[in-house]
């Protein structure tokens, strides 16, 4: 096991990759009460086609989501209620790129690490349980269908791309949710819950040795066969679509603004990327702006707008959004500022205070132990080092970010979702 | 490890001091305690989001957020809350803590001073608040109070408490209702302004690196020129011992896809000043506050009747709030079988697994609480609010002797109250 040092950002990381290929990463943390564990398999909701074995296999959406709720039985009962009444708090995410299970605890740390691995890498699915989570599921679709912040979100990403499976929704829907069989189930399973497809990163007051010498005894010896993954044919340049509306009971238009970008590179270059992303979002449009402020002072956005960037495989886009009355005046403004910007330059001061205040961000972010860990555990699985941001971060330029906003924020890479009230259709 | 200091600054100014290297930032709030009214709720809740807009040094959003990027990228938020019958209304703020600043250079004692320029020394014209930020921030707030209606789980809940606490402090929402919200002039605004200054009790919360002494002689510096002489009184909360003899329902109906069914009931005068206070909060974990409840394990899992169903607790007025999502139809069997999962507790069918994984998950929380500046933060003002000096860890203890028989009395003195369900359209 060795370690690294971050002392900029006050961390040390140790790290290894076991035997079965397992990547484990823990960040001691003396002091705290509570530690954090977080199980990861690098496939998400976006991963809907994949390869097996030799065989291509087309899984209906939904089914890594569907797969997480389904983990958590286990021939002895539930995972989770195993887990909460041993003290922790356990939950897990689908995302469109991963999986993630994890749980906190400020006591029985290693015995509850122990459940963590097993139900997660030991797959047990009956007909009568996947067909009972049917109705769960079925459920929770049908809540985040009535959330418009979601349903504006899904919406955006299907306008922005053509064929790139980030447009799938993560829950899938009611009908693609019903063709999930115990089969399908476990051949997802074994193509991208085996441990050299995964990663297991912890935070808190741990003994690095134990936790790995835990994965070891738990987890199975073999590394298995990662599944190859496709995304389908490449991206247009263009957003596909430029705008789309929906109508739902909400009580002021709400809006996401998706600028299409390049697909992200890997490694350091990919890392640079995002804060080139962000330092690009927060120069254009972010609460230091005179664009910004100049929008809210005409009542076109108020405080829950709020904008970032964001990259699976495959993809990378800028996305601003919250509620307006009038979103295509935000669209337009964000594009005049754009082309201000490509012909002026950003004003050096806004960029030097910028570049400070993005960088406290991230170093604050890193408080949270989620944050920390879901952020090494994304990032490696990209091929990035997490915590090297202040490293890159002293040598981006100003004209590096001007370059970024006049290749991605033009009409043609633009999309616009927008979620009206109902009631107020025209005659 | 943590040290925490509470001092009376000036007569109903108290500061309270969490002194810990925990964090890589340093968490800062400022906040007013006031009765919750209705001619008054509005008013309170706009002026922070006023204040937010520009002080006398930084005029505007531009200048205010340059001088936040200089900061490392602080944030100071404007907040509204409500603890028990307190309208809680002030600034919260999160910045970099000056061990991780790239040249070493302080920011408590800035970071304070813009706190408290915000709080205290306004932009304004006339001698009054400036008419384009009056009549922004409360476009804003008129739009939030119309937003509530997009968060169907926490809007069933809203209504729950509004009708059963219609004629108690506690039904007013915090931030008032449109009516009064549409009614606020930069006058009016000015003198409820006014009045807060002179009697508002304050709350000064700090959490971060520096040594108390630094921390009040930031906050001093900070406060100069806070209006005194005048009495700053702690609000009292009203506890109503029974329910109404008959529970009432009622019922909205709006154009959802799922129902939401809330139910509302009287402690029978146990808060958090009681002493059977450590078993109701027992109570209700094992009812319904987790994953490991009977609301979740029979109504959820067992019998699949609700999406959801969990309960809570407002530990000051003495209420214990059910809230659930069902399909429409299922009102009658949900219902009755959250009345049933409560008989359980009440006839003390509580198994050895409840209560022991309630005890702990409570436990794990509470001591939790010390892990998160926020949720601290949080904490200490709900102490404050009720006038409490019970900190994380005595509070964590007290469950450890709590005993079934407890659980189960506490469950006895519930009552029903109102009912609330939100319905789909007819037809």
């Amino acid at each position: 096991m060795e370690y690294v040092d971050f002392p900029k950002v006050g961390e040390r990381m140790y790290r290894e990759t076991l035997e079965n290929g397992l990547h484990v990463f823990v960040f001691p943390k003396p002091g705290f009460q509570k530690s954090y564990a977080f199980f990861a398999a690098n496939y998400g909701g976006m991963d809907v086609r994949f390869c097996l074995d030799g065989t291509w296999h087309d899984t209906p959406a939904g089914v890594a989501h569907y797969l997480e709720h389904k983990m958590f039985d286990t021939p002895e009962g539930n995972a989770l209620q195993k887990l909460t009444a041993n003290g922790a708090s356990p939950n897990a995410f689908t995302s469109n790129a991963i999986t993630g299970y994890y749980f906190e605890c400020t006591q029985q740390f290693e015995e509850n690490l122990k459940t963590l691995l097993s139900f997660v890498s030991v797959p047990y699915f009956t007909q009568e349980s996947v067909d009972k989570e049917q109705g769960i599921i079925g459920q929770e679709i049908g809540m985040i269908e009535d959330d418009p912040d979601w349903k504006v979100f899904t919406n955006l990403m299907g306008a922005l791309y053509a064929h790139h499976p980030i447009r799938i929704s993560v829950a899938g829907s009611v009908e693609s949710v019903s063709r999930i069989t115990p089969k399908t189930l476990y051949d997802c399973h074994k193509a991208f819950y085996c441990p050299a497809n995964m990663v297991l990163c912890v935070a808190g007051d741990v003994e690095p040795e134990r936790v790995c010498q835990i994965a070891r005894e738990v987890l199975p010896r073999e590394p298995g066969t990662v599944a190859q993954k496709d995304y389908g044919p490449q991206e247009p340049e263009a957003a596909c679509q430029s705008l789309r509306e929906e109508r739902m009971a909400v009580s002021c238009p709400i809006f996401q603004l998706g600028y299409k970008g390049d697909a992200p590179e890997t490694g350091e270059a990919g890392l640079r990327e995002q804060l080139l992303g962000e330092l690009a979002c927060e120069v254009l449009l972010g609460n230091s702006t005179p664009l910004y402020a100049r929008l809210y002072r005409e009542g076109l956005i108020n405080r829950n707008f709020s904008y970032g960037y964001d990259s699976v495989p495959g993809c990378a886009f800028l996305a601003a959004g919250g509620e307006s009355r009038d979103p295509e005046a935000v669209r337009d403004a964000v594009e005049s500022e754009a082309r201000r910007i490509e012909a002026e330059g950003v004003d050096p001061q806004l960029w030097e205070q910028v570049k400070k205040g993005v960088y406290g961000g991230r170093v604050r972010s890193l408080n949270s132990f989620e944050n920390l860990c879901i952020g090494q555990a994304q990032n490696f699985f990209a091929g990035r080092e997490f915590l090297r941001f202040p490293e890159l971060f002293a040598d981006i330029r100003k004209e590096d970010v001007e370059a970024l906003i006049a290749r991605w924020v033009t009409p043609a890479r633009t999309a616009l979702s927008v979620i009206r009230p109902k009631g107020e259709e025209k005659a | 490890m943590m040290e925490v200091v509470r001092r009376e600054l000036l007569p109903g100014v108290w500061l309270r001091s969490v002194h810990t290297h925990k964090f890589k930032s340093s968490y800062l709030s400022m906040t007013f305690l006031v009765p919750l009214k209705q001619e008054t709720a509005a008013a309170n809740a706009l002026i922070p989001s006023v204040l937010r807009r520009g002080t006398a040094v930084h005029p505007d959003l531009e200048s205010l957020s340059a001088a936040l990027d200089q900061l490392y990228g602080g944030a100071i938020e404007p907040v509204m809350r409500k603890k028990g019958e307190s309208q809680c209304v002030g600034f919260l703020a999160s910045f970099l803590d000056d061990a991780y600043t790239l040249e070493g250079e302080p920011i408590l004692e800035r970071a304070a001073a813009l706190l408290g320029e915000l709080l205290l020394k306004p932009y304004t014209q006339n001698g009054a608040f400036c008419p384009d930020y009056t009549a922004g921030e409360r476009a804003n707030l008129i739009d939030r109070i119309r937003a509530q209606v997009n968060d169907k789980r926490r809007y069933a809940l809203s209504r729950l408490t509004q009708l059963m606490c219609r004629e108690e402090a506690f039904g007013v929402d915090k931030l008032g209702d449109e009516a009064s919200a549409a009614a606020l002039t930069p006058r009016k605004l000015w003198r409820q302004y006014q009045q807060l200054l002179r009697t508002g009790a304050l709350e000064l919360y700090y959490c971060g690196s520096a040594s108390p002494e630094r921390v009040e002689g930031a906050f001093r510096a900070a406060l100069e020129g806070l209006p005194q002489g005048e009495e700053r009184v702690i609000p009292d909360c009203e506890v109503r011992l029974h329910a109404v003899p008959e529970p009432q329902i009622m019922e909205d109906r709006m154009d959802v896809t799922q129902g939401k069914l809330a139910l509302g009931f009287r402690t029978g005068g146990i808060t958090c000043w009681e002493e059977e206070y450590p078993a109701l909060v027992l109570c209700n974990a094992i009812f319904g506050a987790t994953p490991l409840s009977k609301l979740f394990l029979n109504v959820r899992e067992k019998r699949s009747l609700c999406y959801y169903a969990s309960s809570t607790l407002e530990k000051m007025k003495g209420l214990l709030l059910v809230s659930s999502g069902i399909e429409f139809d299922q009102y009658q069997q949900a219902k009755d079988e959250i009345l049933a999962q409560l008989e359980a507790v009440r006839r003390g069918e509580i198994e050895d697994w409840e209560l022991e994984g309630a005890r702990r998950t409570l436990i794990g929380g509470h001591l939790s609480t010390l892990d998160d500046q926020s949720r601290l933060e949080e904490f200490w003002l709900g102490q404050a609010a009720a006038g409490l000096e019970t900190g994380v860890e005595e509070l964590a203890e007290s469950f450890r002797a709590v005993t079934r028989e407890q659980v189960a009395a506490a469950a006895r003195k519930l009552e029903l109250d109102t009912v609330y369900f939100l319905n789909g359209l007819e037809g």
